[in-house]
């Protein structure tokens, strides 16, 4: 169990009067009926620990505290809640996977789960119940959420990554839109820093945003860490062709995206510096909560594109996926698996969804009406993340290595040592090979 | 009834006599201490060496490889690097920070107006939280946002819309943290050396003076000998301290760009913990051991050498 903090008690007592408050409400008494029919039944006297992704979009994290504070008063079950950083959220889950204790619950990134499988609680029922109920799960869900036959982890929802650009400033450029092939986006990106408004995508430890582009410009290439043997293969000239692409790329990019974090490229764009970049739908989500005009004006001059498609020939995205996982040492597994199930309801799930404005895409196929998509045309894009997203692995299998590499930044460390000219391609190519052949043996 | 108490003493074994010796009552004292250190230092230590030679990884044990993270650590460009720069950072920073240091403790030692706040004044950087002041000098080395760039720009050192790639360009964010080190190293050392310097008796200076001594001549044959049991002191720790520097370049650059930042601890964290690897992450740390002892054993053996510590005079 996580130690009791200041701040976690404050969140639970907020919960608790979350709770009280959502009693006699619509959402509690759907919420006692739910809990007795669910097939998932709490244990006595059960709490849970729930650590999450740090928010991006407040009233997402709004809605998701109402839904726990709802499955508390029809459960009896407490939870508290805390959340990380992106970037904290693997380490603390691969602490407490190591040593037994720890939150019940982890919503974590990527393909976290698949570093400890053997730690994570078997959800394939609650897998299946949602999936027989809400249209299917989308491909990329069973793969980020299933070892082999068995779910390991409910993936909750998928993080859309695509490109944020200033509408203005392609305009000047000469573009009506972002063009939808690599050779076109570089013109573009060209175009860009002619004008004096260079692009940006960041080549750092940025663990969601720094894959995204690094996965992509290597997939659009054809290029791939492993085939479908997980024998490596990342020295290619596939992959030399991504590497000359990036660096052509990269030397129409604004200083300074060796070094971004996540929050680097959100900054700089809500700060009117950058105007192309590849972002979630947090940057327009907090321009357009935002009260100061110049933050409105932005969110107005700014739309969203899909990844430009490469040499592949298709889309070769690597979107971020949020699975939740309970872990084997938790006391309370029943009241995990009622947990993840309660979360997904429609009811629970459809105002969620709308509440975090295109930040989250659903999972399962039952929500693709959802009028998040469509009520606002800028949000449109991000519908489709889960469906054209690849997997971490790609050819290869999604497992532990696939996660390991992704987290040792592999990929993205090859693409950043090119295009800084700390190494040659042959050289880049042949760091990346020897990292991954260990991983991969 | 007098032979019968006389026949009730307990024979006395050699359990007892052991109990009530007292030249093994020191040793009895000890004991409490010695399991603390037995359990919370000795035994991580040896578990570390122990998992640096298997192939453990987060969520399973692992299986004895021998050496095999070792070799492969020797061939590994980015472990080679990290120890290169873990050497240069705490070399090149330790320098600084002591020269530095000792300037200001010098400095600190005469009589001024508002000694005590300017004393406390300069104890700053190294109260400040680690995290806090990495954060701080993240800003500070932003591409976009740095106010170096800004005060450059101000000057007309640099155009409106040009930037210094600080912490973008390898060379330049490994300068950037140990600049960073540097700042919040400084305090330790003024402040300890300091308190050294007040140690020493007014009348040496004095009696230095009347023979005719220089004021370099005053600092190099009566204050720095006198200083240099805790320059020995404090050098090792600040040696020990920089070598295992872990929030800073976590905080500011987290071993970026391209691993140009990495110190041997940071990529230990790295690829034991993030990457799941944690026989190699332990093979990384144990490497730092040797490193550690080294600079322990030049600085105790070293610069203590000295007789008086025996209580005999100098060489």
């Amino acid at each position: 169990m996580t130690k009791p903090t200041r701040r976690s008690a404050l969140k639970g007592l907020a919960g608790v009067a979350g709770a009280g408050a959502l009693v006699g409400s619509g959402m509690t008494d759907w919420a006692k009926a739910w809990a007795q029919a669910s097939p998932f039944k709490p244990e006595a006297g059960a709490t849970l620990n729930v650590m999450r992704w740090r928010r991006f979009v407040v009233a997402e994290d709004e809605a998701f505290n109402k839904i726990v504070a709802a499955f508390t008063a029809a459960t009896g079950v407490r939870v508290t809640v805390t959340s990380e950083s992106f970037d904290d959220m693997q380490p603390k889950a691969s602490v407490a996977a190591n040593t037994g204790t720890g939150p019940d619950i982890f919503w974590s990134l990527y393909s976290t789960p698949h570093l400890f499988p053997n730690r994570c609680v078997d959800v394939t029922d609650v897998a299946d119940y949602l999936g027989k109920k809400y249209g299917g799960w989308v491909p990329v869900a069973e793969a980020y959420g299933k070892l082999g036959n068995k779910w390991i982890a409910i993936p909750a929802a998928i993080n859309g990554g695509y490109l944020n650009y200033r509408i203005s400033q392609i305009k000047a450029a000469g573009f009506n839109e972002v063009p939808q092939t690599t050779a076109g986006f570089l013109e573009l990106c060209k175009a860009l820093k002619a004008k004096n408004t260079p692009a940006g995508f960041p080549l750092g430890r940025a663990s969601g945003d720094g894959n995204s582009y690094a996965y992509w410009l290597l997939w659009s290439h054809n290029g791939a860490q492993v085939d479908e043997n997980s024998k490596v293969i990342i020295r290619s000239p596939e992959t030399e062709a991504a590497l000359n692409y990036a660096k052509s790329l990269y030397d129409t990019f604004i200083q300074g995206t060796a070094a971004w974090n996540d929050a680097s490229n959100n900054r700089l764009f809500l700060s009117g510096e950058l105007g192309l970049t590849a972002n979630g739908i947090s940057i327009y989500a907090a321009a357009n909560a935002s009260s100061d005009p110049k933050q409105k004006e932005i969110a107005a001059d700014m739309d969203h594109a899909y990844w430009p498609i490469g040499p592949a020939g298709k889309p070769t995205e690597i979107q971020l996926c949020f699975p939740m996982m309970a872990m084997t040492y938790t006391k309370f597994p029943n009241a995990c698996k009622a947990f993840m199930t309660y979360m997904l309801e429609a009811e629970q799930f459809n105002p969620w969804l709308e509440a975090a404005a295109g930040y989250l895409t659903h999972t399962l196929n039952a929500f693709d009406n959802n009028p998040v998509w469509t009520k606002d045309p800028k949000n449109t894009v991000f519908r489709d993340a889960s469906k054209r997203s690849l997997v971490a692995g790609h050819r290869g299998k999604l497992d532990e290595k696939a996660a390991t590499a992704m987290a040792d930044f592999i990929v993205v460390d090859m693409f950043a040592s090119f295009c800084t000219g700390r190494e040659s391609a042959a050289g880049a190519m042949q760091l990346a090979e020897r990292q991954l052949q260990r991983i991969y043996r | 009834m007098a032979s019968g108490s006389f026949a009730a003493q307990p024979e006395t074994t050699a359990w007892t006599r052991l109990m009530v010796n007292r030249n093994w009552l020191g040793f009895w004292f000890m004991v409490p201490t010695m399991i603390f250190l037995l359990f919370f230092l000795a035994w991580p230590l040896i578990l570390g060496m122990w998992m640096s030679m298997t192939d453990m990884r987060i969520g399973r044990g692992g299986v004895f490889i021998g050496l095999e993270n070792y070799q492969y650590l020797l061939e590994d460009r980015d472990f080679l690097n990290a120890t290169g720069f873990t050497l240069a950072y705490t070399a090149v920073a330790s320098v600084v920070k002591f020269a530095v240091g000792l300037y200001l403790a010098i400095l600190l030692n005469n009589h001024m107006p508002l000694k005590a706040f300017i004393r406390a004044i300069v104890l700053i950087p190294f109260i400040v939280p680690t995290v806090l002041s990495a954060v701080a000098f993240w800003w500070i080395f932003d591409t976009q946002f740095s106010i170096f760039t800004w005060l450059l720009q101000k000057a007309g050192f640099l155009a409106k819309g040009q930037y210094i790639n600080w912490l973008g360009d390898p060379f330049l964010a490994q300068c950037s943290v140990i600049f960073a080190n540097i700042w919040r190293g400084i305090p330790f050392i003024a402040i300890t050396l300091l308190a050294g310097l007040q140690t020493v008796s007014p009348s040496l200076y004095e009696a230095a003076t009347l023979d005719g001594a220089s004021g370099w001549q005053r600092f190099r044959f009566v204050t720095y000998p006198l200083l240099t049991p805790i320059i020995a002191v404090v050098m090792t720790f600040s040696v020990l301290f920089t070598f295992t520097d872990f929030q800073l370049i976590w905080a500011m650059t987290r071993g970026g760009p391209v691993n140009a930042t990495q110190l041997m601890a940071t990529l230990s964290y790295q690829r034991g913990i993030l990457g799941g690897r944690l026989g190699e992450g332990a093979a990384i740390a144990t490497a730092m051991v040797p490193f550690l002892l080294a600079a322990i054993m030049i600085s105790w053996f070293g610069l203590q050498r000295r007789k008086w510590q025996q209580g005999e005079s100098n060489d």
